[in-house]
């Protein structure tokens, strides 16, 4: 499976550089009404076809990309910073502070993940901030109960006993021995969590709740472009698919990297850690005689 | 209680005022005080919120602003829409992602495993409004198969109900394959073929049984997230359900519809997880021990 890791790791560059390069890609304004070009199927002048205002699907898709891989990045930054720091309070301070934080955790996740998120966003006026705003207000949660588990653990090992009993502050045992123990497990969590939040981005910009038109992003091409189904059904297909080719790889680049930490250390919770790395056919094992 | 508060506080702080787009930006200052007195909302948060609470112990969730009809009443008629779409979901996403899953364990590292494992991947990644109209366009539009969108007819909640599937069958595959590889490497597996079982009972009997109760826990979480995640499924293929009508109160600001289906699809993902706990208990005699253990 290392071939599918390097092919994923390999598309999601393409199609963040795409996006990042956009201007230099195309000639097409992604924005500007073209009304002598309305719904050209896709040709080599127009290569995903143009929408109902004449406007090319294809920089539309790319410049969405702008708006939605952005978004998914700075929400799942902002709930790892968040996350990070409650679960780091919260797990070494225990206690009463533990338990408040906690309920506001469960609180968090006892709400379906889009009805919240949904909820929270029709509360701003639309636009980038506020999309932010409802995907790190879901996200932080499961990054906060995931750390605090770290470092429940991490607490009862002898490196943190020995920092207190040589004097060190609170302060210094959570910043300089415990958030280093952290990173490359919440890291990798962000890469699990990464496709969601596009997903949510899509969801929500889909339902008219995200970046406002004419600014494209690729749930608003697909929304927009809804009621052309039947005529130019181009006009939603290729935004759907650059929304599954990127989740796909933020989630097997998710995985890999997942597996490859639960086989470094034994801190992370996973069902297959022990299996992954058995070379025998489970076939065998089985049903071998 | 903290739910309600919560979703309560959020909903109010809704900008756009729900008399304004009742009546319109041209209406008199005096039709605009009617409405207001109507509808409570002259009076301050608290009282309200109070007001809100006194209703719910009633057992009532208040009026549309709207409609003038009864929330509760019309949740009532339109949430069973919303349980039989989840339901027709779960019926496909249940067989098809369970056996998927053993399957590709059975043959894992060959090719199939591969394969599978892609769709499944594939499958978590699938945006359902999209593949939604994907799906429309080709069975009702193209093949003019089924119906594009309605309640109604068994062949009215077939696309809606594979839509909303695919994401969870996808989940239930993964789980499912690792739960079978995990549970191959316990000792009583070994117990059981050194016993000399046939292969067929050590996978019915002491495989598939295992592997249950981790599933149904995924399927119980599944099972209350489409209860309202159904909002996107349900609002591109006009279902009459729970989700398309908050949506529709959210358009409108239609605050009691909004919060009467909060309200409703919240607690019937708590009673579910709760539900599922029970479950859980009654068939891992294992957590049964460790408990009274204690």
């Amino acid at each position: 499976m290392k071939a599918l890791n390097k092919i994923a790791v390999g598309i999601l560059a393409l199609i963040v550089l795409a996006s990042v390069f956009a201007p230099l890609i195309t000639k097409y304004d992604s924005v500007k009404i073209d009304l002598d070009s309305i719904k050209i199927s896709p040709d080599s002048k127009h290569l995903f076809g143009t929408d109902n205002k004449g406007r090319d699907i294809f920089s539309r898709v790319l410049y969405g990309g702008r708006f939605s891989l952005s978004i998914a990045f700075i929400a799942g930054i902002f709930s790892l910073s968040i996350g990070l720091a409650v679960g780091l309070l919260s797990g070494y301070y225990g206690k009463k502070i533990d338990m408040v934080v906690m309920m506001f955790v469960d609180l968090v996740l006892s709400f379906p993940s889009l009805l919240l998120a949904i909820g929270i966003s029709v509360l701003f006026p639309p636009g980038i901030f506020t999309v932010v705003i409802a995907i790190t207000t879901v996200g932080w949660a499961s990054f906060a109960r995931l750390i605090r588990g770290h470092v429940l653990s991490l607490k009862e090992q002898p490196f943190i006993e020995a920092a207190r009993s040589i004097g060190c502050s609170d302060i210094r045992i959570i910043l300089v021995h415990l958030l280093p123990n952290c990173l490359p497990l919440s890291f990798v969590f962000l890469g699990l969590k990464l496709g969601g939040y596009l997903l949510t981005e899509s969801a929500l910009s889909f339902l008219g709740l995200g970046v406002q038109p004419p600014m494209p992003t690729w749930g608003s091409i697909i929304s927009l472009n809804r009621i052309y189904i039947s005529s130019a059904p181009w006009t939603i297909v290729f935004a759907g698919l650059a929304i599954v080719l990127t989740v796909m790889c933020f989630n097997i680049i998710g995985d890999a990297l997942r597996d490859k930490l639960d086989y470094a250390s034994s801190g992370f919770h996973s069902i297959n850690s022990k299996i992954k790395y058995q070379k025998s056919k489970l076939w065998k094992k089985i049903f071998s005689n | 209680m903290s739910i309600t508060f919560i979703t309560f506080a959020l909903i109010k702080a809704l900008p756009g005022d729900p008399v304004l787009s009742l009546v319109g930006e041209r209406a008199n200052p005096e039709t605009i005080e009617r409405i207001k007195k109507q509808i409570g909302s002259d009076k301050d948060f608290l009282s309200q919120f109070l007001g809100y609470v006194g209703l719910l112990l009633k057992g009532e969730l208040g009026r549309s602003h709207y409609t003038q009809r009864d929330v509760a009443k019309d949740i009532m008629e339109k949430f069973p829409n919303t349980i039989e779409l989840a339901f027709g979901a779960m019926v496909i996403a249940v067989p098809f992602g369970i056996m998927l899953g053993f399957i590709s364990a059975i043959y894992r590292g060959r090719f199939f495993d591969r394969l599978a494992s892609i769709i499944a991947v594939g499958g978590i990644s699938l945006p359902v409004f999209w593949i939604g109209l994907i799906l429309m366009y080709f069975f009702s539009l193209y093949l003019k198969w089924l119906p594009p969108s309605g309640t109604g007819s068994i062949r009215f909640i077939i696309l809606p109900a594979i839509t909303l599937s695919l994401p969870a069958a996808a989940s239930i595959a993964r789980v499912a394959r690792t739960t079978m590889l995990d549970i191959v490497e316990q000792p009583f597996i070994k117990t059981a073929k050194a016993k000399g079982l046939k292969n067929r009972d050590i996978l019915f009997k002491h495989i598939l049984k295992n592997a249950l109760i981790p599933l149904i826990t995924l399927i119980g979480l599944d099972f209350g997230s489409y209860l309202n995640g159904a909002v996107l499924t349900e609002t591109i293929f006009g279902w009459d359900g729970i989700g398309r009508f908050m949506m529709e109160g959210i358009i409108k600001r239609d605050y009691p519809v909004v919060m009467g289906c909060l309200l409703v699809g919240t607690s019937a993902f708590v009673l579910i997880n709760i539900a599922v706990d029970m479950i859980y208990h009654y068939l891992d005699p294992r957590v049964r021990i460790n408990e009274s253990a204690k």
